[in-house]
């Protein structure tokens, strides 16, 4: 294990009665799965919530037992890292309507004693953030140090905002927007009718009988390719072929054609094809401030934010970042932007290990010492 | 020519406590200086990627953007000072620039490279090349400058704009110029309203 790692680290659970939805809906017995890592200080100042993206979960760094694959931001948090947990008090929590451990369709429904399914009511990103509000809550933490997430996790930063604007001392939006566009959208919708028109999917009560294999690992193909560029597809694939001589078959033989049949497949592994659609409808529905102007939603904020967008990200572009920087502007919140200059299209945010770290280090080291 | 020299009079110009927005600031030197001694509430834009890095390191709040359309999200007046150090002759359009800034700025702050300096006039005159200075110490083929002004262009065009100028000062290469600035004076420093 490496020497700057958070070691063994396990998912914790934490129940509560209920939690009444932007839908009107309230659900039941709901789970919240959370990881922490490092340790509170005494004023309870120093808690960092970390928002995962679309497929992500609450093991966002070290290791669980007897696995060897560490965390997904797991280049981020440790000691000495960008969430320094020697400072830091860090977690993360797997959103509501996932599969993670937290509640979602594929968990049971109290009233029936069966998995969810369908019956799983329309979940927002404002329900994600308001079960993890009754998790800080529990936490016993007053204001966090910040919120910080990229992609769907940076909806979730933005909807701590506007939700608890109080209890945010600064924010860390990455490589998000304020609302998804027609273009994000579309790429949402053609996953959910690839997972859909699988037979296997029986109209979302697949548990226990089937799983719509097919449809989900096309989905999540889709996705591969809108969080890349041309550029790095150019440079990680070319036209490289396991073929020496063109074959004329369906096979993929273009290494990217198998990279994307791998991590299709591997992906309906380890997620719920239902999951998948709530989660890509919240998204859609995402709007953050719906008919009123951003700005005037920013007014007063005193939290300071540190926004980053992508040169190379063609699914969330800069200029959505840049709708935020003009809010700020207009409202006289403090902010800083940075477009870093990547070719890794929107998994940069993943990837871009070492810009990140500088920016968000000396962010953080300055929000704290106010 | 002493940058610091400069940056000691912007500093002793900008008011304790004010709120300040430079445009183009670089690695944050000169916004860097002004919380430290004035306490001011600082904002920069800049358009270089590692400068946003600096800037970051020292504990500044910037904006990676163009100011040649960075402006447009700001209130009238949102600022006490508006700063066009060294970079007014950087920029495509200065005279929009110079127009936002007004809008933006109670105050703007402006310094740039006097052209109209002896020594390139003299290069010109004798070597009929273009002068290579040191406020301006670059050849023709890498030079970020777009613009070439000097002292009295630039109060010239303040008085067509009726833009005014409320202080200035000139500084040549052992201080404050203060005799035919427009000829011994590497660099002007303004402020105008």
């Amino acid at each position: 294990m490496e020497k700057n790692s958070v070691g063994l680290v396990e998912t914790k659970y934490f129940n509560f009665d209920e939690l009444v939805l932007d839908s009107k809906e309230h659900l039941k017995q709901v789970t919240i799965a959370y990881e922490i890592y490092g340790q509170l200080n005494e004023k309870k100042s120093n808690a960092i919530l970390i928002e995962h993206a679309l497929t992500g979960d609450a093991h966002a760094a070290g290791f669980h037992k007897d696995e060897d694959k560490s965390g997904w931001w797991d280049t981020m948090i440790g000691p000495g890292k960008a969430f320094d947990t020697k400072k830091y008090f860090v977690i993360c929590s797997n959103v509501i309507g996932g599969c993670k451990g937290s509640t979602g369709p594929s968990s049971v429904n109290p009233k029936t004693g069966k998995p969810y399914g369908l019956d799983f009511p329309i979940i927002t990103v404002a329900d994600m953030v308001r079960a993890q509000k009754k998790l800080i809550d529990y936490l016993g933490i007053k204001k966090l140090l910040t919120v910080v997430g990229g992609s769907m996790g940076g909806m979730q930063v933005l909807q701590w905002l506007v939700s608890y604007p109080e209890s945010v001392k600064s924010l860390i939006p990455i490589a998000t927007t304020v609302k998804h566009s027609p273009q994000q959208i579309a790429f949402s919708e053609v996953g959910r009718q690839a997972v859909m028109s699988d037979p296997d999917w029986r109209d979302g009560n697949y548990y226990g009988v089937s799983f719509p294999t097919r449809g989900l690992s096309v989905a999540r193909m889709i996705g591969h390719i809108t969080y890349m560029s041309d550029v790095s597809m150019a440079e990680k694939f070319g036209r490289r072929s396991k073929e020496k001589k063109p074959i004329f078959k369906f096979e993929p033989s273009f290494e990217v054609e198998g990279y994307l049949k791998y991590r299709g497949d591997s992906f309906v592994k380890r997620f719920d094809a239902n999951s998948y659609l709530y989660i890509t409808k919240a998204l859609d529905l995402f709007d953050l401030v719906g008919e009123k102007k951003l700005h005037q939603v920013f007014n007063g904020l005193k939290a300071k934010l540190l926004i980053l967008s992508f040169k190379s990200d063609w699914l969330y572009p800069s200029y959505q970042s840049k709708e935020i920087v003009k809010a700020c502007k207009l409202a006289g919140a403090d902010a800083t932007y940075c477009e870093i200059d990547s070719t890794y299209g929107h998994d940069a945010f993943l990837l871009e290990v070492d810009e990140e770290t500088h920016l968000i280090k000396h962010f953080l080291e300055r929000v704290s010492n106010v | 020519m002493s940058e610091n020299l400069a940056y000691k009079i912007i500093t002793y110009w900008v008011e304790e406590k004010s709120s300040v927005l430079d445009l183009g600031c670089g690695d944050g030197e000169l916004l860097s200086i002004l919380v430290e001694r004035k306490n001011v509430k600082a904002m920069g834009i800049e358009i270089s990627e590692q400068a946003i890095y600096s800037c970051v390191a020292k504990g500044l709040s910037v904006l990676h953007e163009n100011i040649e359309h960075g402006l447009t999200g700001y209130a009238d007046k949102s600022f006490d000072y508006v700063i066009l150090y060294n970079t007014f002759q950087e920029i495509k359009n200065p005279a929009a620039v110079l127009d936002e800034a007004l809008r933006v700025g109670k105050k703007v702050v402006v310094g740039f490279p006097n052209f109209a300096y002896y020594k390139s006039r003299l290069q010109i005159f004798f070597n009929g090349r273009v002068p290579v200075t040191s406020s301006m110490p670059f050849q023709w083929y890498n030079t970020p400058n777009l613009h070439f002004l000097s002292i009295l262009d630039f109060t010239d065009y303040c008085n067509i704009k009726k833009i005014k100028i409320e202080k200035s000062v000139f500084i040549g290469k052992s201080g404050q110029v203060k005799f035919l600035p427009n000829l011994f004076a590497e660099m002007g420093i303004f402020i105008v309203s």
